[in-house]
């Protein structure tokens, strides 16, 4: 699948793909915030039919809707399918020593051998993030390992 | 009465005025800008209701309006943007100046007003109001369709050939001898280019220089920044407009959108009463018998903007249906096509130029945004029928 991105001088960015059955949707970003969810007309694929107006609370709500359930359905099932492996959902407390740095630098991996799998903030899902990925206090880490090495990881989290 | 009661009294009217004219628009869903030329015909010389002692005030207002909306136009973009449509749009960017700024010169030499006449009214007819279609855009859900992208950054391309349009314009209305012209304009372009690359290289120091947590501080520091410059470039016959245009575009990302939200009621405020003060400069008596010259040149430049937006819309791949919508779009004229023919009347090019441009656009703000809504059904027709 490959999302289009526009530049829209004065206004922002639209982003938009066509779906497996045709049909096309993308999103605009207004530098205000706002952010339009339009679905494209099936007889002039160059006009919009339908725009759904979303301020940023909105979109964020529809992003979670759309993406992190999804994620944590998936966890939830491999969590089934392997015994014995646990997949927890950890919080970046506002005193994080990892707070603003990147995750890379709490070298998860190597100390507790569990695996950082996504990253929930503000309602986005960062799945896979890289070692380069910045923490900000408030996010949500979601975790795969063992109870015990899950654990550790939130020990990491909160006291380095 | 004392100066002051009646200079308030007359200031108060007008702007009272103009508001109840805005609420009227709103309703009907046209701009306000023809209802406040209206305004301006009605309170001017000739009009129904002349003014007495506020001439002074309005003018100094007026050219605060234009430094404000160029300032504010400045912001929208950022010197990247700018570039990028530059580049990318060059050829439809050529399009449109040569298909739109014909009628205007054409119609100035065979009405023997001369060359500097000519390039006056060639700016008249050119320029889109910016302003207007991205109105016209938001209200009818066009943001998101496939030709939009091109229609704005043909509007950027106009803005960008306004900063180099409008110093020419300055110069040769200066009525400076040809050798001495041909340096003001050389000093012109200079300047022009040099704050550009300083907008697009330091663009950071500047905004470093403004940033401001305090609202009230920014506010004072861009506007104060922003009529410097444009004092600097009038002294340099750059034009004042462009000045401000200039430090508009130096400043970008979230600077500017702060910017732009508390210079808004500013701009909104000085802009109205510089259509005003273009209103009062213009006779209503001369408006009559220009009429239907402005109304053939209406007819004329819609069709240059109408095949203008097709070709430049077809040239990015877009369908039939989406070819008329960017012509249509592009259609609106405005604010620029006023400073323009302001500039020009200031300087005293022919007095029945200010009264064809003020016609001209009455009929193209009004008429631009409503051919758009009536002409939206009969392009969904055409849409389903192919």
């Amino acid at each position: 699948m490959e999302v289009e991105q526009t530049a829209l001088p004065g206004i922002g960015l639209r982003h938009d793909f066509t779906t497996r059955k045709g049909q096309r949707v993308g999103v605009v970003s207004h530098r205000t915030g706002r952010r339009d969810l339009v679905i494209y007309d099936a007889d002039d694929p160059d006009a919009v039919c339908h725009v759904v107006k979303l301020n940023d609370e909105e979109a964020d709500a529809l992003a979670e809707l759309l993406g992190a359930p999804r994620i944590v359905q998936r966890l939830n099932q491999l969590h089934e399918q392997v015994e014995g492996l646990v997949s927890v959902q950890l919080p970046v407390p506002d005193g994080s020593p990892y707070a603003g740095r990147p995750m890379g630098d709490a070298r998860v991996r190597t100390r507790t051998s569990a695996s950082i799998v996504a990253v929930v903030r503000s309602g986005r899902v960062f799945a896979s993030p890289g070692p380069d990925f910045v923490f900000a206090a408030g996010d949500v880490v979601v975790v795969v390992g063992s109870e015990d090495t899950t654990a550790e990881v939130a020990g990491i989290l909160a006291d380095g | 009465m004392h100066h002051t009661a009646v200079l308030f009294l007359e200031f108060g009217a007008i702007v009272l005025a103009l508001g109840i004219l805005g609420a009227l628009a709103l309703r009907v869903g046209i701009s306000p800008i023809p209802l406040y030329l209206i305004a301006g015909l009605a309170f001017g010389t000739g009009g129904v209701l002349p003014l007495a002692t506020s001439d002074d005030f309005v003018s100094v207002g007026a050219e605060l309006g234009v430094v404000l909306l160029l300032l504010t136009l400045g912001l929208e973009y950022n010197a990247d943007e700018l570039v990028t449509s530059l580049t990318g749009n060059i050829r439809a960017g050529i399009v449109d100046l040569v298909l739109n700024a014909a009628p205007g010169a054409i119609c100035a030499l065979l009405l023997g007003w001369g060359p500097v006449a000519a390039v006056a009214m060639a700016g008249v007819t050119y320029a889109t109001s910016s302003g207007i279609t991205a109105k016209v855009l938001s209200d009818l859900g066009w943001i998101g369709n496939r030709e939009t992208p091109t229609v704005l950054s043909l509007l950027v391309f106009e803005d960008l050939t306004m900063a180099v349009y409008l110093p020419i314009l300055t110069t040769i209305l200066a009525g400076l001898s040809l050798a001495s012209g041909a340096v003001a304009v050389g000093v012109a372009l200079l300047t022009v280019s040099a704050v550009l690359v300083v907008a697009l290289k330091f663009g950071r120091f500047i905004e470093a220089f403004v940033a401001s947590p305090n609202n009230e501080v920014l506010l004072l520091k861009v506007v104060g920044l922003a009529l410097l410059v444009a004092g600097l470039a009038q002294q340099l016959n750059v034009s004042a407009a462009v000045g401000a245009f200039l430090v508009g575009i130096a400043l970008s990302g979230e600077l500017a959108e702060d910017a732009q939200a508390l210079l808004a009621p500013l701009r909104d405020l000085f802009a109205a009463v510089f259509f005003v003060f273009f209103g009062l400069q213009t006779d209503p008596a001369k408006i009559l018998p220009v009429a239907g010259l402005a109304a053939l040149l209406a007819v004329v430049s819609m069709i240059t903007k109408l095949l203008t937006g097709a070709y430049a819309a077809r040239r990015a791949g877009i369908g039939k249906a989406g070819q008329a919508r960017a012509g249509i779009a592009l259609i609106p004229r405005g604010e620029f096509n006023i400073v323009i023919a302001g500039l020009a009347v200031g300087a005293g090019a022919h007095p029945d130029l200010g009264a064809l441009a003020a016609a001209y656009v009455l009929i193209l703000a009004a008429f631009g945004p409503l051919a758009a809504k009536l002409v939206q059904p009969l392009i969904t027709s055409i849409a389903k029928r192919s």
